[in-house]
């Protein structure tokens, strides 16, 4: 994946000459969370990235920035979503660490990372059938520049997550108004998501993680919500602090999707109480 | 708030989400939402709406291109009105019946839902009103797609 594509894909979306993205409805396919799956912020959903129903298909592209003062995250990549049943999606992960290289004298001023992802729904559906819609997923990853990760303690360069993500839409559930809830089982090693690679010299196998969004849909186009995602902590150099989020989404039509939120983040490698601001934009085709 | 939110999030994983959620429709214990929808007036408005809207979109309209547009009015002004539960008797044929043979995809049925929420909100529906008659309409989509 490179800039090229990214680039080449926000240009179709951003034209309007791409076919109107699929038949589901409004917001049902979420924003696009940092690892590049359709999901919140922070946490990957069941849903499928975009807006493709049976015999469709649709995606998404993204931009994701997170500025804590210290950190500034940066995360874009794109989905693609066939039938309702499968998302592929990409991501590239960087991470401005100039802060902390400035205080522990590091030669690396940021860390990256590539995700590769794949989501398979199982079954049930976000708002119509009985049963909620169930994906299982996984996540591929690879740190690009292992040198300070191997410094501090990290295990290896690259690895997988799996995750099972359960989503459902409770149509006027809270006084009327449309309820989201997601929860999120990953299987993972990664630290802080494997910006620092994965495994450890405190552990080095893979941990059982509890994430969840609620949201409450104020309308078709506004969305406000809650999240949380708990970490491992495999590095014995420093805390890795669970995560937590609240965000506001904006779904003005199925073309664009803009998400601002404020994420406590707590320790980062050695820097505490990472707070800032998470401002996403998605463009679905 | 974070201590809170985060115990919360965590209770609410996987077990409690794959619970039943949606049961078959049940009569509403009052006619509030009849009310909160204007009532037969309002209703009736929302009706003419729909089909307003589903006259223009190019999505779905093919498969009225046979319908009998005012029983189709007729029947969806009672049918409304008892799902908001509303003082009336709904004569129309069941759902799997009406739509057997159309072979409606779920893009359908969402075209259609977002035909009705514009009708709604043009006649200044509440968001938690619309909510409420959408939820009563949500089981429904089985016996209607691909049939």
């Amino acid at each position: 994946m490179n800039r090229t594509v990214v680039a080449a894909l926000l240009a179709v979306c951003s034209s309007g000459v791409a076919a109107a993205p699929g038949g589901r409805l409004l917001a049902t396919g979420g924003a696009s969370s940092i690892e590049g799956a359709a999901g919140g912020g922070i946490v990957p959903w069941a849903v499928m990235s975009g807006y493709a129903a049976r015999d469709e298909w649709g995606g998404t592209a993204f931009a994701t920035r997170v500025d804590t003062g210290d950190y500034q995250l940066y995360s874009y990549g794109a989905a693609l979503s066939l039938g309702n049943r499968v998302e592929v999606s990409v991501a590239r992960q960087s991470l401005d660490i100039a802060a902390l290289a400035k205080a522990a004298s590091l030669t690396e001023k940021t860390l990256n990372q590539d995700i590769y992802g794949l989501k398979l729904r199982l079954f049930g559906d976000l708002i119509y059938d009985r049963m909620p819609q169930v994906a299982l997923g996984a996540q591929y990853k690879r740190q690009r520049n292992f040198l300070v990760p191997s410094q501090v303690g990290a295990a290896r360069d690259s690895d997988t997550d799996y995750y099972l993500a359960a989503s459902r839409l409770y149509v006027g559930a809270v006084g009327g108004y449309n309820l989201l809830l997601n929860g999120t089982l990953r299987y993972s090693r990664a630290n802080e998501t494997g910006l620092l690679g994965f495994g450890g010299d405190r552990r080095d196998s893979r941990s059982l993680l509890k994430e969840g969004t609620a949201a409450v849909l104020l309308n078709p186009q506004w969305v406000v919500g809650v999240e949380y995602r708990e970490k491992p902590d495999n590095l014995s150099f420093a805390g890795e602090s669970d995560w937590q989020d609240v965000f506001v989404g904006y779904f003005p039509n199925k073309q664009l999707a803009l998400v601002a939120g404020w994420a406590d983040l707590g320790e980062v490698a050695t820097l505490e109480a990472q707070q800032g601001l998470y401002l996403s934009l998605q463009l679905s085709y | 708030m974070f201590k809170l939110l985060s115990r919360a999030l965590s209770g609410c994983g996987v077990v409690v989400l794959t619970a039943c959620t949606s049961a078959a429709s049940y009569p509403l214990p009052n006619d509030s939402l009849y009310q909160a929808l204007g009532g037969q007036a309002g209703i009736n408005r929302v009706v003419e709406g729909l089909l307003y809207r589903i006259a223009d979109d190019e999505r779905i309209v093919h498969h009225f291109a046979h319908t009998d547009i005012l029983r189709l009015q007729d029947k969806l002004q009672e049918q409304f009105c008892v799902e908001a539960g509303g003082p009336c008797e709904y004569t129309g044929d069941s759902m799997a019946e009406v739509h057997a043979g159309f072979a409606i995809t779920e893009s359908d049925f969402n075209a259609l839902v977002e035909d009705l929420i514009a009708a709604m909100t043009a006649e200044g529906v509440p968001v938690s009103a619309q909510n409420r008659l959408l939820q009563r309409l949500v089981p429904m989509r089985g016996d209607i797609i691909y049939r």
